[in-house]
């Protein structure tokens, strides 16, 4: 069965008899997220994280004396699926907002119907096109490939370096990470000297590398996750090359150092604050809000935290404020509220919505690391 | 100069793979007609046994020899339950059924392992060695040297062996061999057997430099297939120059053309040759007997 329901409503409503706090009607936010298919590892603990807090935070109490009623579905990462579902949502089950969508393709398939219907979408997806332009109700937590792009260039900038190689894949992640960095690269002073792209389950890239070497580059940008970087590294240093590599936050997990090995050593990357939660100085706003996060989630769910997870819980906790401030579940006040999002410290950031930025994030957001005897290490 | 030699390297080394798959086709496609399109997961079941037993504490030969174990064993599996029971239906249904087949294998191991990428430490260490400037890893050594004794072991057996003899024999003609006396089912059943552990020993050795992962098997079939198609299906040495040759293309078509469009440079010259000559580079005009 796709639907699941936390039973909370169940027994809620055995309480409405007696309970006089809760004696309004569940608030009813729905969720249609990944948890099968190839996005699972994006979607199983976005799933995990919404029904964790949602539980937390109805045993405290609920949002406006009312308990919070979750309806979550699995598309399955079939963007058709995520826009029937999206329907569902906002006819049968008469949602007040929506925390969901783990892909972009699967949460631009769900806005059209959750912007006729006027109900704010919380989308847990990493691409810009879902806030750029922007639409009323719309919003998103992870940050952006442009923004990846930008932290990257500043950096390489930073070191007194302004000609870059950029290696990426032809896949999915890679080409959207990439012409986000073509287009962002002259704003920030960077001349793109080589653009490489190799195809999915390519094991070589020397050849590829062996172009960029006699480009002129001063550093190496790979734009991709899974097994592509881990070969690019490897293949870097198999060259000899002594130029600077940059890797993304696509490759933000301990597997890639395992992978790559000894030839990670120096690789820097973007990421976010939640791979290096122990690592951040104690004056650091998202400290707190992170380790307590992570906390939470690995004494729960017995397994690592991930920042996928991170996303549904800024989402849901921006949501349940909104609503808060809003004194009301109405979709345009909710809304309003979650424009006027200021200083909300999550696992992604510090965020600050307006009326023209639906994200609220700036590049404060991600933190640049270097992979240091194996593990990464907070650069600033 | 330098740059030819990388690319030279780099192509034969992914070529050499290719080879070594398309040779796995061209061994049961002789036997049986058959194009075994789970001959990729040979490869895969290679490196991921290779890689778990490594990490349950096997020292590297054992975990190797137990993966080409497991490999054969998976081979004659495929031969005992999905092939024979299917034994008189057309080709294509045998065909669709070793695609299934390679759908059961793949969904397996990645129930029984995991959806990681995984590697081992390289036979020879990881400290590439200068050849006339170009920068070669002592593994891509290792993937020629094993795919040249392999091809060579394989040509011992066929033409100085009794048991390599019937194998050829029933390539050539099946009831002819039949009548003679040969046991075309055990010979087929063989050359799943050599087939897999062919695979198995190409997924060893690749693993070091190319990572593996449950799901490598299908893109390799499909690159060994079209090594096979371009060599010449069912001729050996057809399988090695086609595997080779696919792999420069990639390696020169990436380095010199344009690395967007290198798998597509590829196979727009397969397309080409096989449009010149429709029997491949080395294969034999089928004649139809009436």
């Amino acid at each position: 069965m796709n639907r699941r329901r936390l039973v909370f409503c169940a027994t809620s409503a055995a309480l409405l008899a007696t309970g006089p706090t809760f004696a309004a009607e569940p608030i009813k936010i729905g969720s249609f997220l990944s948890v099968t298919g190839p996005a699972s590892f994006l979607g199983d603990p976005e799933k995990r994280t919404l029904e964790l807090y949602v539980e937390k935070i109805n045993a405290a109490g609920g949002v406006l004396g009312r308990k919070i009623e979750l309806v979550i579905y699995d598309d399955g990462g079939d963007a058709s699926n995520a826009r029937t579902f999206a329907t569902r949502l906002v006819e049968s089950d008469k949602v007040v907002a929506v925390v969901g969508g783990t892909t972009t393709a699967t949460s631009l398939a769900a806005i059209p119907v959750l912007e006729d219907a006027r109900i704010p979408f919380i989308s847990l997806a990493g691409g810009i096109e879902i806030v750029e332009p922007v639409k009323p109700f719309t919003f998103k937590t992870p940050h952006t490939d442009k923004m990846a792009c930008e932290k990257i260039f500043d950096d390489v900038k930073k070191r007194g370096f302004s000609k870059v190689g950029m290696i990426s894949s032809t896949a999915g992640f890679g080409a959207s990470m990439r012409n986000q960095c073509l287009k962002v690269a002259p704003e920030r002073g960077i001349q793109i000297v080589a653009d490489e792209r190799y195809a999915p389950g390519d094991t070589d890239t020397t050849p590829q590398l062996n172009k960029i070497k006699g480009s002129g580059a001063e550093v190496i940008v790979n734009a991709d996750f899974g097994q592509g970087p881990a070969i690019v590294t490897r293949n870097v240093k198999q060259l000899g090359l002594e130029i600077p590599l940059y890797q993304s936050h696509g490759v933000a997990s301990k597997s890639f150092i395992d992978l790559a090995g000894p030839a990670a050593e120096g690789v820097r990357l973007p990421a976010a604050a939640m791979l290096v939660a122990e690592q951040l100085p104690e004056g650091d706003p998202q400290k707190k809000v992170v380790l307590d996060y992570k906390t939470t989630y690995e004494s729960t769910q017995k397994q690592p935290v991930s920042t996928f997870g991170g996303h549904a819980y800024d989402g849901l906790m921006l949501l349940v404020q909104a609503i808060q401030r809003a004194g009301s579940t109405d979709g345009v006040k909710v809304r309003d509220a979650l424009r006027a999002t200021k200083g909300f410290i999550g696992t992604g950031g510090v965020v600050n919505m307006s009326p023209t930025d639906h994200m609220g994030l700036d590049l404060s957001a991600f933190r640049m690391l270097e992979i240091r005897n194996g593990t990464w290490k907070l650069l600033y | 100069m330098a740059e030819l030699v990388q690319l030279l390297f780099a192509g034969l080394t992914t070529g050499a793979v290719y080879a070594l798959v398309a040779l796995g086709f061209t061994l049961i496609f002789q036997a049986s007609e058959v194009v075994n399109f789970a001959q990729g997961e040979f490869v895969m079941l290679g490196g991921m046994v290779t890689v778990f037993a490594f990490k349950a504490g096997l020292p590297l030969p054992l975990a190797a020899a137990l993966a080409i174990a497991v490999a054969v064993t998976t081979g004659l599996l495929l031969h005992r339950l999905a092939i024979e029971p299917a034994k008189g239906a057309t080709v294509v249904t045998l065909i669709i059924v070793t695609i299934g087949a390679s759908i059961l294998i793949r969904g397996l191991a990645q129930i029984v392992f995991d959806k990681q990428f995984h590697a081992f430490p390289a036979f020879t260490g990881d400290e590439p060695f200068r050849l006339l400037g170009a920068a070669i890893l002592p593994q891509s050594l290792w993937v020629l040297g094993g795919a040249a004794a392999i091809v060579f072991g394989l040509w011992l057996f066929m033409e100085r062996t009794l048991l390599g003899k019937a194998v050829r024999a029933t390539a050539a003609n099946r009831l002819a061999a039949e009548l003679v006396g040969i046991d075309t089912r055990l010979v087929l059943a063989l050359a799943f057997a050599v087939s897999a552990a062919i695979g198995a020993v190409g997924g060893i050795l690749v693993t070091p430099i190319t990572l593996t992962s449950y799901a490598v098997g299908t893109i390799l079939a499909l690159k060994g297939f079209a090594a096979a198609m371009l060599g010449g299906i069912g001729n050996p040495v057809g399988a090695v120059l086609g595997g080779l040759v696919l792999g420069l293309l990639e390696a020169f078509a990436a380095g010199w053309i344009s690395s967007t469009y290198k798998d597509g440079v590829a196979f727009l010259v397969i397309l080409l040759v096989l449009l010149a000559m429709p029997q491949g580079l080395l294969g034999r005009r089928a004649v139809e007997r009436v």
